[in-house]
């Protein structure tokens, strides 16, 4: 970390998931100086919440450790967490860039001891178990987070549980007069990373996402799995914390859709492919337990095209081809039931499932139109690249719905545009 | 079977799709199916059809004419628009239903009993009389459709009801008499014949 002043040398990079992330150690590991803007208290982004991701099923935290130790080991690299970008104003190579930082209520001093945590009474929901459980009002985001310093959530400031936090701290790290600041920079070039959300599931009508308990989301899912989730690891169903045993994944919940995202989501094949291996990893292989998978074609492209024919070879994993047309109830059971027509065969189903996955697809959390007046995006706001754009490159989900390895692969092209740039705005410099 | 059909048979050869698009309302869309199955699986008539909508769609570009244009299953659609709200790809389905139907009918190839049908044309010929439904009439030629005894007995069953509807001033028996429809039919019928002439010239239907 370094404590150099930004100039139109430097390379602002917006969103600290595996896209931000990636695109400054990259830049900043060939000799720019970076800074690094993330919303949130701690990096990592979406893939933190993931279980496992494919193809190789490994943890996310583990190479999100190596990212964290190549960010350490970074001397360019400056980390602004819980700050937005205001304003940003200029033309390549030469931005003026507003970024607001919200109060974290905790300083450096914090060893992450979690005594404060201990102290406060109020809870809130957790964001990183996407609302599923309850979390302290005093919290470290998730085990992993960086930095590994602790935050207190500004609806506790100014009540008595926010002086429990302060007496309970013995190293003087929780400041409760900390204020909202705004830091203006200067940067040559700007790499937006700012990743994706999942669709709002309850605009789906038909599926009933907001009105039965076992309809869930597959990000949903993958929360439930991580042992230190709201369920601590096991697939329980929301109605009646049973272990789910039947169940249902529907393929395109949103995507490919002209009601709702007109694009391919391109990672929920692959989402539900990888969830499918979950269940046969909870549940012992003489077990009832089965995963049915409803899809209007399966998109595993090139060799993820391997996975999916393991998959297939499992016997307990039921392929159906088949948009499911709507969810129903039952009431007694609290079972899903899923209508709609097997388009092999054009066999019309009635079936009950414990509980019924969506695979949701992926809108941009920040649409091109909303990055600056005149940022080239698509139909759905993925920002495309375009001369009109300046020096301000999309990375990532940001850019297009993109796996962790694409993800990757699009931030390290948005870095080399990006060091281009500013290589320019340096020899600008020397010549004059 | 009529001399349409034998000029598109000529027309097309092989190509039905073509056929489809050139002919049928909204019939370019057919080719944009991505056979997802969701019109399908929620048409509430869904389990009395032969084919349902995208089991049709796929009939078309599979060149299965006569059993497409033969079959009852479009003149089951009660335009309820489920399916068109769902469709991902935003078809008009339930237009192309009742396009197919409409198309089977020019060429004469549409089941000659099916209800819907016969229902249609005795609809067509009391409006188009008129100028305005004669609603007193059709329900008379509706309940008589299937012979006299058939028509008693449904009009027993329908008395009540009959009977509301007249107290209530929906229903006037003196429409049998005397209908006013509109100030001059000739003039909509010789439209319709100009229009009908005009379609008959752009796609080629030589009756």
């Amino acid at each position: 970390m370094t404590d150099a002043v930004p100039t139109n040398e430097t390379i602002l990079v917006v969103g600290a998931g595996i896209s931000g992330v990636t695109a400054a150690l990259e830049a900043a590991e060939c000799g720019k100086d970076v800074v690094l803007v993330e919303k949130s208290p701690s990096v990592g982004g979406r893939v933190a919440q993931l279980y496992k991701y494919f193809p190789k099923m490994c943890r996310p935290l583990c190479g999100q450790e190596i990212n964290q130790r190549r960010m350490d080991a970074s001397r360019r690299l400056r980390l602004y967490t819980m700050a937005e970008i205001e304003s940003v104003t200029g033309e390549a190579g030469n931005y003026d860039v507003s970024i607001r930082i919200r109060p974290r209520y905790v300083n450096e001093n914090c060893t992450a001891c979690g005594a404060c945590a201990d102290a406060v009474e109020a809870e809130i929901k957790n964001p990183h178990n996407l609302n599923l459980n309850a979390v302290k009002a005093a919290y470290i985001p998730y085990s992993m987070s960086y930095p590994q310093r602790y935050v207190l959530d500004p609806s506790i400031i100014g009540t008595d549980d926010a002086q429990k936090a302060k007496e309970a701290c013995q190293y003087g790290a929780i400041e409760l007069d900390m204020e909202e600041a705004t830091v203006e920079i200067k940067a040559g070039a700007i790499i937006w990373a700012t990743g994706w959300n999942p669709y709002d599931a309850a605009k789906i009508q038909p599926y009933g996402y907001d009105r039965y308990d076992n309809v869930i989301t597959s990000l949903e899912l993958e929360r439930m799995m991580d042992p230190s989730g709201p369920t601590g690891g096991r697939i329980l169903r929301p109605s009646d914390n049973r272990e789910a045993r039947s169940i249902a994944f529907i393929q395109c919940a949103g995507s490919r859709d002209q009601n709702h995202l007109s694009h391919c989501s391109r990672i929920c094949c692959m989402a539900s492919l990888k969830q499918s291996t979950y269940i046969s990893e909870k549940y012992s292989i003489d077990s009832d337990a089965t995963t049915t998978i409803y899809y209007i074609d399966i998109r595993t492209i090139d060799r993820l095209e391997d996975f999916q024919k393991r998959v297939q070879a499992d016997e307990k994993v039921r392929f159906i081809k088949s948009k499911v047309a709507n969810i129903t109830e039952d009431r007694i059971s609290g079972d899903v039931v899923l209508h709609g027509v097997n388009t092999e065969g054009y066999q019309r189903y009635d079936n009950q499932h414990d509980l019924a996955v969506l695979a949701i697809g992926m809108e941009p959390s920040v649409r091109a139109g909303a990055v600056g007046s005149g940022i080239a995006g698509d139909k759905s706001g993925f920002i495309q690249a375009d001369a009109n754009n300046g020096a301000i490159f999309g990375a990532g989900c940001a850019a297009n719905a993109l796996d962790v390895n694409r993800a990757v692969q699009s931030a390290t092209a948005a870095a080399l545009r990006a060091i281009q740039v500013v290589n320019g705005v340096a020899a600008t410099e020397a010549g004059s | 079977m009529n001399d349409n059909n034998t000029a598109m048979i000529d027309k097309y050869r092989n190509s039905f799709l073509r056929e489809v698009e050139d002919n049928v309302e909204q019939g370019e869309w057919v080719k944009m199916c991505m056979q997802c199955g969701v019109c399908s699986g929620s048409c509430p008539f869904g389990p009395h059809w032969e084919h349902p909508p995208q089991e049709l769609f796929m009939m078309i570009r599979a060149g299965k004419r006569d059993a497409v244009l033969g079959t009852e299953s479009m003149w089951m659609c009660t335009s309820c628009y489920n399916c068109v709200v769902r469709c991902p790809r935003e078809i008009p389905i339930t237009h192309i239903m009742h396009g197919l139907a409409n198309y089977a009918h020019r060429l004469g190839l549409a089941p000659k009993v099916n209800p819907t049908r016969r229902f249609a044309k005795i609809f067509w010929d009391n409006i188009s009389k008129n100028g305005r439904v004669n609603e007193t009439s059709l329900s008379i030629k509706l309940y008589f459709m299937d012979g006299y005894s058939a028509g008693v007995k449904r009009a027993v069953e329908m008395a009540n009801t009959g009977l509301g509807m007249f107290r209530t001033k929906r229903l006037n028996p003196l429409a049998l008499i005397s209908y006013k429809g509109i100030e001059n039919p000739k003039q909509l019928q010789s439209m319709l014949k100009k229009a009908r002439e005009i379609e008959g010239r752009r796609k080629g239907y030589p009756g």
